[in-house]
Parts: structure tokens; sequence; C-alpha cells
């Protein structure tokens, strides 16, 4: 995921701080609203915001919940939380950009998890029946969701596949190869007049050694010792 | 009440490049007008509402004005999270239209039975809710939400509503239009049960007894105005509506004569009594079994009648 983001907003998306409302900006939308932690941190550094909002993150009086919301925040396009949102949102504003002619291009990161939302696959249905090659899906692919894995919840796989059969142009790609997915990113769309989708292959908790792929910490925030240590192992991986 | 608001949407939209309208691939013999004169600001995006409110919030933060359409309970229970969230939390400028209010599908069972909306959709943030009494009111209401920014909900009628209103009558959101003056009663209806309000006050005088008649078109914002006048002016209040008891109507005029102090009139809410309603059959015969044709609102208001003409 914060890979992801630092790559989009570092260099791929066209967005300007300044002028957070330009109506040929690239729009990103955040659909699994609960990854926002990493969207403010990203929006902070790119200058959207003072960055000393940040320590306000789920304060009480704070504008940044923890689930991504528009209301007060220069740079969020769209309010998200409740899974399943963000791609028929994204699909709107697609549409919108083709039908006025423009040129700016929609992201949206999806979770693996929510594409157990029937609403998620209404708008994969539509987005390629509507030749929305410049909105870009990218499937944050952790395989590990609230309750488990999710070949155990609910298993989505062949999951390139199923986007491909719905008509997107895919690629899989090591969701924490920034190279990588710069590369693979900065050529959007895949195909003229087909939608583009990223399943990125990811690890939950990368980077922590004591956090990698484990679920208690989609729930648990660290102690201070543990945030101390998360930093460090993060710090000389750098 | 549906060709009224086609036909006022065509208008509009022909001055207004912002207009798109999105369909739930419903709307057979209504919208075809539409999508040949604006193909480019039509869509019908397939039986898939959550993704129909969802693609509509996305182009109202483009710059769009939308308004999506189906019937019954489609447009707005089936996605009604992506009206919370998608339309409402972000003030999108999305309008919903929904064809076949209260049991205008009356004979297509309980699914098509649309008794809830008013309830759910008032009590959303930010949403402005309008159930039209009469096609005049429809071609207005339809006028009126695409002037004002932001989410609104429109519940329609079907087709071949009779006209209560002269053509022409002014429609302003928020404030109820006075059907017929009166002094002894206040009957307040929203949506299509208004023409059988006012046969009822007709009924009425001829027994030498004066109701007022308002078509509270607006359920929220609501015209508080007219319900305190009404209060003070005449000594009962009665409302009328094709909804379920609960969240309409009635509700929103008891709520307001709940809060007022002193001396109050006596309030008779006239709606579905009976959750789902346990027949199939036209809307003329489920208005009957309601107790919500003209015969069955007046042998309702016979109790509440007796104590006014004392």
């Amino acid at each position: 995921m914060a890979e992801l983001l630092a790559v989009l907003y570092g260099s791929v998306m066209r967005v300007d701080p300044a002028r957070p409302n330009s109506p040929d900006r690239d729009r990103f939308i955040l659909s699994k609203g609960h990854a926002c932690a990493a969207l403010s941190a990203v929006l902070g550094e790119r200058g959207f915001f003072p960055l000393d909002w940040l320590k306000s993150f789920c304060q009480n009086g704070s504008r940044l919940a923890g689930h991504v919301t528009h209301r007060g925040v220069p740079g969020v396009e769209a309010s998200t939380g409740s899974l399943g949102h963000g791609l028929s949102i994204a699909c709107g504003m697609a549409l919108a950009g083709k039908r006025d002619g423009r040129s700016y291009r929609v992201f949206t990161i999806l979770s693996d998890g929510e594409c157990d939302e029937g609403s998620t696959w209404e708008a994969a249905l539509f987005a390629p029946h509507h030749m929305l090659d410049n909105l870009v899906v990218i499937v944050d692919y952790n395989k590990i969701q609230s309750f488990g894995r999710v070949k155990e919840v609910l298993d989505l796989e062949p999951l390139g596949e199923k986007w491909k059969s719905f008509g997107w142009s895919v690629r899989e790609v090591d969701g924490h190869n920034v190279s990588e997915l710069r590369s693979t990113l900065q050529e959007v769309p895949f195909q003229v007049d087909r939608p583009s989708c990223v399943i990125a292959h990811t690890v939950k908790g990368k980077g922590v050694s004591f956090m990698e792929d484990k679920l208690l910490w989609h729930y648990r925030p660290p102690d201070d010792e543990e945030l101390r240590q998360a930093l460090n192992e993060l710090e000389a991986a750098e | 009440m549906r060709t009224a608001f086609i036909r006022a949407l065509l208008e509009l939209a022909e001055n207004d490049e912002r207009i798109y309208l999105i369909v739930g691939d419903l709307g057979y013999s209504v919208v075809e007008r539409f999508a040949q004169r604006f193909p480019s600001r039509y869509l019908n995006v397939g039986v898939a509402e959550q993704n129909m409110t969802g693609i509509a919030a996305g182009m109202a933060l483009s710059g769009k004005v939308v308004f999506t359409y189906s019937i019954a309970n489609f447009p707005t229970l089936r996605c009604l999270e992506q009206i919370r969230n998608d339309v409402c939390y972000h003030e999108a400028d999305v309008k919903i239209v929904s064809i076949g209010g209260g049991l205008a599908y009356g004979a297509l069972g309980m699914t098509h039975h649309a008794t809830e909306d008013l309830a759910i959709m008032r009590a959303l943030p930010g949403m402005v809710a309008v159930a039209p009494g009469d096609p005049i009111e429809a071609e207005g209401a339809t006028r009126a939400i695409a002037g004002q920014s932001g989410p609104c909900y429109l519940r329609l009628g079907k087709a071949g509503e009779p006209n209560v209103h002269a053509p022409g009558t002014h429609f302003s959101l928020g404030k109820a239009i006075t059907v017929r003056e009166g002094d002894d009663v206040t009957l307040i209806a929203t949506g299509g049960l208004l023409y059988n309000t006012v046969k009822v006050a007709e009924q009425l005088s001829l027994n030498g007894l004066e109701a007022r008649v308002l078509s509270m078109h607006t359920l929220k914002p609501l015209d508080t105005e007219s319900i305190l006048a009404a209060a003070s002016q005449t000594s009962a209040i009665v409302t009328v509506e094709e909804h379920s008891l609960i969240g309409g109507l009635g509700s929103a005029v008891a709520e307001v004569l709940a809060e007022l102090g002193g001396r109050k009139p006596p309030l008779t809410r006239l709606a579905l009594r009976s959750g789902f309603v346990p027949e199939v059959g036209s809307q003329d015969y489920l208005r009957e079994t309601e107790g919500l044709s003209v015969n069955g609102i007046l042998r309702s208001l016979q109790r509440v009648l007796q104590s006014v003409e004392k």
C-alpha cells in the first residue's frame, strides 16, 4: 500500500497541491478507505495540507478520520470506508472525463476483501463496456482479509483471470517493487479502449518482522516499544 | 406523472448541458425520447442500482447534474448506502427518481410496493424529499429539483393520474400548496392521494364542514409554517399518504405538533397500517382495502369530525 501510494503520488499522477480542484487533475480514490493513515501521510508529504495535521490523526476534533474523509481535507476526492463503493465513483468520474473530452485519469485502489462485494463487480462489468481506458484499478492483493486468509474466507482465485474475463487489461506485479510499480503504472492504459487492472501482490505489514502477514495488525495499533522497533526496521531497510 | 417528469426533463436538458439521465434498465416507453435527443447524456447501466448511484455520484463530483431513474424501491433501498455515503455526504448533485411510489404497482406484489421510501429518504442528511400530488406538481417538482443544488429524491406515481391543480400552478420546494381553503379541519396529503383528499373535502363540504386541503409535496424541508397555521386556525389535522405509518408525512407533521406548546388540535394519521400490504391488487383496490379510498378516508374521519362539529 505505502509503495503504491508513493509511486502514484510521486511519479505517476498529475496532481498539483496548489490547485487541488483543477479540472484536469488526475483523480485518486482509495476504495479501501481503512488504509487512510497511509493516504493521509502521502497527502501531507505531497503538500496538500500541513504535515503537522498528521499528529491529529483520529484524535478528538481532528479532520483526519480513521477512514478516508474528504470534508475539510484538500486532495481527497471521495470519502470511503464502506467497501465496494470506490470503483463505481471512479467509473462515474472516468465517464464524465470521457464525455467532456478531458485527458485526466482516475486511479483507485481496492482491497482484496472488497472484491467480495457485488457492487465491485457491477462496476467491473461497466468500465470495459464503456471503454474507460482512463480508469485504473489496483488491487492490493495481500491475501488476508478481516477474518482470515482470503483463500479460506472466500477464495478469489483466479483473480487476474476474473478481471481479464470482464474485459480489463490486466498486469500482475510485485506490489513492493517500486521500480516495477513505477514502470507499470506509467504505461497505463495498457490497451487503448480498455480499463487497466493491476493486481499488486503484497504482504500485509511488509518490512516489519513481527507484523508481516499477521491478521492481528489489521486491528491493533502498536504500543510505543513496538512502534520504535517497527520504525527501526523500516529505516534500516531504506 | 412520469410523462410530466420526462417532458420537463427534456426541456431542462435542452438548456443545461450538465443534465444527465441514468437508468437501471427500466423506463420502457418513458426515457427513450431523452436517449434519442441526448445520446451522450443518457446511460443505461444495466440492472445494477448500487453502481448506478455510485456512478451518478462520481459524475456529479465531475460537474454534472445527474438524474437516476428506476422503479419502486430499486433506486432507493437497494442502494441506500451509496445514497447516504456517495451522494449525501458529498452533497452531490444527484436527483433520485422513483416511479411507482406507494402502491402504484400494487398487482406486482410486495417487492414493487414502495412504502417506506419517504421515511428512509427524509432521514438522510442533506436529502430533499418530494412526492408530487399530480402531474402538474410532478412537472414543477422536476424543474425545482434540477435548479436546487444537492441530493433530491423525487417520488412519482406511474401514469394517468388526474390533474388536481390548474396548469401553471406555482410550485416551490418546501412550500405546501393550499388546494382548498377551509377553517374547520385541515387535510394534509402527500403524493398521489392528493386527489382522493380533495374529493373527501368536497364530500365534507356537502355536509357543511369546510376542510382546508394542503398538498405537502415536499416532506423535507417541511413547510412547518403551514402546519402551524393549520394548528392554530383549524380544529383538527388529518394526514393522508400512501406510505407506511412510520416515518412519512404523518410522522413529520406529528414531530412539528409534538414540539408545539399549548393547546393543539388532534392529529389523525391515515397511512398504510398493515406493514406489508397483505393483498395483491390494483392501486385503487389496495387503497380501498387499506382505507385510503375516498370512502375509506371518510369512514376514518367520522369520529374525528364528530368532535369538531361539537
